[in-house]
């Protein structure tokens, strides 16, 4: 059996944290994704794990402290090099509509002197390409998205807010991202999206899952009232297909 | 229906927890001091699960529609129904209209009551835990109602057990954290030969620690927290991590709390001291 690409760290008496190379790489993500749904797939865990995967790690949580972790450790590589070769998880390609609009991006303008760029250009950058979803935390639906082009990084806010709206878009380092929630934030705020990706009534809570690509489709502020609207009452349509992974 | 006459500080309906869906960010919640929910619902022959109040410093004015029983666990509260003194770890049989009264914890920091068959509050992502947004919100709100199951043939094998004695020992058991072995021995050593105090910064989510070790270099990638998990920022400041704590965080995690010790934790409050020793 050759050595697994992890390695697996204790983290307290009910959890594991497994590790892969220190890196943001989509080909690491795909694979913790793989050995995830596997794991989940074969029931190999049990009832009682969670799985978190965020950017490099797969953490095993059980909800019972102190946990049986046992054999664990090595089981784990020996479960690895049972995966089939082809072991991809499914992804999904979602396009999330943004109003740009400055009522709605109160750092629009800021940003964009910051960057040397127009406003419109800014917006043209910000919705040129995809982003891999990386994982989901600090808030239930909080996106960890990668993919954010060199001409959109800045710094974050001097001064962060107390209140940033619900489905605000920010953007800060090279990051960017929608708060699911009012929430705090130091992101600078560039526009905002109709749409709620997380609703605790909905199965599952969350439309987007580890993986999965969104893509930012600037959208009129009629068109946003409109899909808030939609969202709201739970009538909104998502634009979803597969992903290239 | 319980009714909410005024809400206390910070009281909240709590279960056990709120399992399976911090992959998408939710925290786990719950009780934050576990043992002594556990206690309250063990005295009513509860199921451990069951959904209770968690009384923060500060205690709630409650109304008992219907007849039921209670008890009050954790942290000693001052608290009366309809007048009369209640002792804590007891059962109390509550008639219809009765009204619960309360002021401050004398000692620790959160209270737990039960009542007969648990509170029935919608259940969401599998959980009553109340946490904003999987719930409407983090607490009771004034002239708010919560349904429970009314009773008045419950013959309790127990109707009171001897309050264990609060702990004054400061030590926390924590053993390494992820990032751990990054920082160098001299930089460790200093976690375990200091005491630290409880900040003004500590709720739920979180609790920071006073003073903080020095500035540090180690950087990591965004990756999974738990409750009671120890972060360090850059500047050197502690942060533990509690039941409502975000699921994933980007500071190093240099030591993990055990049950235990975040159960004590949560009966702590701002300026207590607390010392970490190793769990070994």
């Amino acid at each position: 059996m050759s050595a697994p690409p992890f390695t697996i760290k204790s983290f307290g008496p009910n959890a594991l944290l497994l590790e892969w190379p220190n890196r943001v790489d989509v080909t690491i993500l795909m694979d913790i994704l793989g050995f995830r749904a596997y794991l989940l797939k074969h029931h190999l865990l049990g009832p009682d794990w969670e799985l978190i995967p965020v950017y490099h790690s797969l953490t095993l949580i059980n909800r019972n402290d102190p946990a049986a972790i046992g054999d664990l450790m090595r089981r784990l590589p020996e479960w690895y090099s049972s995966l089939p070769m082809e072991h991809k998880p499914e992804t999904q390609y979602w396009e999330i509509p943004v109003c740009y609009d400055e009522s709605l991006a109160p750092d629009l303008l800021e940003v964009s002197e910051k960057l040397g760029m127009d406003p419109q250009k800014v917006i043209e950058a910000h919705t040129a390409q995809p982003y891999r979803v990386y994982g989901i935390g600090f808030l239930p639906g909080f996106l960890y998205l990668g993919g954010v082009p060199e001409a959109l990084k800045l710094d974050r806010r001097a001064e962060p807010r107390l209140h940033v709206e619900k489905g605000s878009v920010g953007l800060a380092g090279s990051q960017t991202g929608i708060y699911p929630q009012i929430s705090p934030g130091g992101w600078h705020i560039i526009g905002s999206c109709p749409v709620s990706l997380f609703t605790p009534e909905r199965t599952p809570p969350c439309i987007v899952a580890p993986g999965d690509q969104i893509r930012f489709r600037a959208i009129e502020k009629a068109e946003y009232d409109l899909h808030k609207l939609e969202s709201e009452i739970g009538i909104y349509k998502y634009k979803t297909g597969h992903s290239s992974a | 229906m319980l009714k909410v006459h005024h809400p206390g500080f910070y009281t909240s309906i709590q279960d056990l927890g709120r399992f399976g869906y911090r992959h998408l960010g939710v925290p786990v919640s719950g009780a934050t001091d576990q043992k002594a929910a556990k206690r309250s619902n063990a005295l009513l022959e509860n199921e451990p699960n069951d959904a209770v109040l968690e009384i923060t410093m500060n205690g709630p004015g409650l109304e008992f529609t219907e007849p039921t029983y209670i008890v009050l666990c954790g942290a000693p509260l001052e608290a009366f129904l309809d007048g009369v003194p209640l002792e804590m770890n007891q059962v109390y049989q509550v008639t219809a209209g009765a009204m619960f009264t309360s002021g401050h914890v004398r000692e620790g920091l959160r209270a737990y009551l039960s009542v007969k068959g648990g509170f029935q509050s919608d259940v969401k992502l599998g959980s009553r835990s109340q946490f904003y947004p999987i719930t409407p919100g983090n607490t009771l709100k004034k002239r708010g109602q919560i349904p429970y199951t009314p009773n008045t043939d419950f013959a309790p094998k127990l109707l009171k057990i001897n309050p264990e004695t609060p702990s004054k020992d400061i030590g926390v058991l924590v053993s390494p954290g992820p990032e751990y072995e990054l920082f160098g021995k001299d930089y460790i050593n200093q976690l375990f030969i200091n005491t630290f105090q409880i900040s003004k910064n500590h709720n739920r989510m979180a609790c920071q620690l006073e003073p903080s070790l020095p500035a540090h270099q180690i950087r990591i990638i965004t990756s999974a927290t738990l409750p009671g998990t120890v972060q360090i920022t850059p500047s050197g400041r502690l942060i533990i991590l509690l039941r409502d704590g975000q699921t994933t965080g980007g500071y190093p995690r240099i030591l993990q709390l055990d049950a235990n010790s975040q159960d004590r934790l949560g009966q702590k409050q701002f300026g207590d001291v607390l010392r970490f020793e190793k769990n070994e």
